[in-house]
């Protein structure tokens, strides 16, 4: 007997030593039960993670847009409106109002990391007899690369903007039968035009995106659509990618813009993810109640195999406090070992889970996420679960009468 | 001598406030002095077991005076008169009630590892000297599985003495024993009152060994109906 170890410990662990059958059956659920719970939550940690990073790095965390216009109806005196109809104005490309003095207030915020004013509108490519219709956005690339990462995406060329330079998705590409290096003509509805060069062709893996977007200096867009001098939009990424929504309004408050956040933009995508989160929760929740009532009947079978034991033992000096925490530490155990093979057993399976389901172009379904803190957290939370089941089992125990249990 | 045990007009009922009261032993006084050898006899029913029971600190009775090794254990909370218990106190019942998942020797050491918490060579030594003494040394590591009754009661016996109580209480310790487990089992427990001047309660219904002992106490109804000297002289016994 190991001199070290606690008379309780020594007592729970030859208890669940000896009823290895039973043991070997509760901890097999147990171990189950963690293995599922931690499969489940690094699988959709991954997924959550992946989904975001794709959303985040192709889009503006928050995007400063002029105030749309609006139509004020002619008014005879206070209170008396001449027209009985008030047609809703058409929404010309503004240029934001001050958006140098907006965009430098905006980088003054400490809550705010990347600023990068952008000029965007319609145009029509052209290229032989090919024509489609396109989506311009005119950026200083130095900032706006830091927040939509399109040199991340390139497939072919380089993310290099000089004034009469093109970047187009591989769509527009194929639609237009060009490639790096050709030459594409522009055309906007205001009568700007110019032939630009493409220079790069990148993939956001989104056809819709690919077939429209594209992007060109800052100064070339403004002259594309008559904008001199003048910006469309401000995007920006923040400090906390979660509080952007609040530092959207924020800034609508005190600075004459439309402020929309990713998460304004994206809410269906925020929907889905809070549902998922929701059903995780509530699938962990019920995995965890299984491995509960299944240590706590365990443990119940055990206390009423072991009476005469209890009894003996209490006969011997032994206090309910004692009897008590021999069965908790079981419980404890139970939940702990368990913790640690669902661990290795759900880790196990997720990478094995990663390694044979690959997306069509081979590359990986969703980054392998393996935090540590998750191990602790389900050990942590397991041990606990192990412990409140053994709770009722081991309160049963230690109200044993000796007398009753030694009689039989 | 002084007295090991003494009991006060000790009474005990169940059911207590209740139309269906039930007293089970109706004022029993009765002294038992150090190293003394007493049996306790009657028929089933006589309330044997419930005293022994209540002397044993694992019952508490209705009214009365109890006390043991010099203390007074009438107004000890449970706490108190576990550890009292623990101490005072060492069992011999009719089935051994080993703890399986033990070894003979951790069993022996079990009630020193619940005084103290945990092992120590000391401990383990003092065991071993037990079942030394009850001829077991041999079987130290086996499981009480892997013994015969008569092995397992003996470890029984040995696990009783290890706190080296001033009282052992023995309720029909060889009532499951063949002839000559249940001879061996009896001798000893009368060697050891012999030599280590150990005093026993032990009840029986077998009056042949219950006449080895210095003193029968007949039980009746809950009452002590008799009182007298052993008459069989117990070879090698002073």
């Amino acid at each position: 007997m190991n001199r070290l170890v606690p008379f309780e410990w020594t007592a729970a662990l030859r208890f669940l030593g000896e009823g290895r059958m039973q043991t070997a059956f509760i901890l097999g659920g147990v171990t189950i039960g963690v293995a599922v719970i931690v499969f489940m939550s690094a699988m959709l940690a991954g997924l959550q993670a992946n989904f975001i990073r794709r959303v985040l790095t192709s889009q503006p965390q928050i995007q400063l847009l002029p105030p749309d216009e609006v139509a004020r109806p002619l008014r005879d005196q206070p209170g008396v409106i001449e027209g009985a109809l008030v047609q809703k104005p058409t929404q010309r490309i503004l240029s934001i109002d001050q958006w140098q003095s907006i965009a430098a207030a905006m980088r003054a915020r400490p809550d705010v990391v990347v600023v990068a004013p952008t000029a965007s509108g319609s145009a029509l490519a052209v290229r032989g007899d090919a024509s489609r219709s396109i989506s311009v956005t005119g950026m200083e690339p130095e900032q706006y690369f830091r927040i939509v990462r399109v040199p991340d995406y390139v497939v072919a060329g380089t993310a290099r903007l000089g004034t009469d330079d093109i970047m187009i998705g591989t769509e527009l590409a194929k639609d237009l039968g060009a490639g790096v290096g050709d030459k594409l003509n522009v055309t906007t509805a205001n009568g700007g035009g110019r032939i630009l060069t493409i220079t790069g062709i990148f993939d956001f893996g989104n056809k819709a995106a690919n077939a429209r977007n594209t992007y060109v200096a800052l100064r070339t867009a403004q002259s594309l659509l008559n904008l001199i001098g003048g910006a469309t939009t401000i995007d920006m990424t923040v400090t906390d990618t979660y509080a952007a929504d609040t530092i959207a309004r924020d800034i609508a408050a005190v600075v004459p813009v439309e402020a929309d956040s990713w998460i304004t933009t994206n809410a269906q995508f925020f929907t889905a993810v809070r549902a998922q989160q929701t059903s995780n929760t509530m699938i962990r929740l019920f995995v965890g109640i299984s491995v509960a009532f299944g240590i706590a009947a365990v443990l119940v079978v055990s206390v009423i195999q072991r009476s005469k034991d209890i009894g003996i033992l209490r006969a011997m000096g032994t206090t309910r406090g004692r009897i008590l925490r021999i069965f908790l530490i079981q419980g404890g155990v139970l939940g702990f070992a368990g913790s640690v093979l669902g661990s290795a057993f759900g880790a196990g399976a997720l990478i094995l889970w990663h390694r044979l389901f690959r997306q069509v172009d081979g590359s990986e379904l969703f980054p392998l996420v393996l935090e540590p803190g998750l191990f602790v957290a389900a050990a942590a939370v397991a041990t606990l679960t192990g412990v409140i089941a053994g709770l009722a089992p081991a309160l049963r125990a230690a109200s044993i009468d000796p007398v009753e249990a030694i009689r039989g | 001598m002084a007295d090991v045990l003494a009991l006060e007009a000790i009474r005990k009922s169940y059911a207590v406030g209740t139309p269906v009261e039930t007293e089970v032993l109706h004022g029993i006084d009765l002294t038992v002095c150090a190293g003394e050898f007493v049996a306790l006899i009657g028929p089933s029913g006589s309330g044997k077991s419930t005293l022994l029971n209540i002397v044993g600190l694992l019952d508490s009775p209705t009214s009365g005076r109890l006390v043991i090794d010099g203390t007074d254990t009438t107004r000890l909370d449970d706490a108190v008169r576990t550890r009292l218990r623990g101490h005072a106190i060492g069992f011999v019942f009719q089935y051994h009630y080993l703890i399986s998942a033990f070894t003979a020797v951790e069993n022996v050491m079990m009630p020193m590892l619940v005084d103290r918490g945990h092992a120590d060579r000391q401990m383990e030594r003092r065991a071993d000297d037990l079942l030394d003494w009850v001829g077991l040394s041999r079987w130290r590591d086996n499981r009480a599985t892997n013994m015969s009754g008569g092995q397992q009661q003996r470890v029984a016996v040995a696990r009783a003495l290890a706190m080296d109580p001033a009282l052992v209480l023995a309720d029909e310790p060889t009532g499951n024993l063949d002839t000559a487990s249940a001879e061996g089992v009896f001798s000893l427990l009368r060697r050891i009152n012999r030599e280590r001047g150990t005093t026993f309660v032990v009840v029986t219904h077998n009056m042949a060994l219950a006449e080895r002992c210095d003193r029968i106490v007949e039980l009746v109804d809950g009452r002590i109906n008799a009182e007298r000297a052993g008459r069989t002289h117990e070879p090698g016994a002073a």
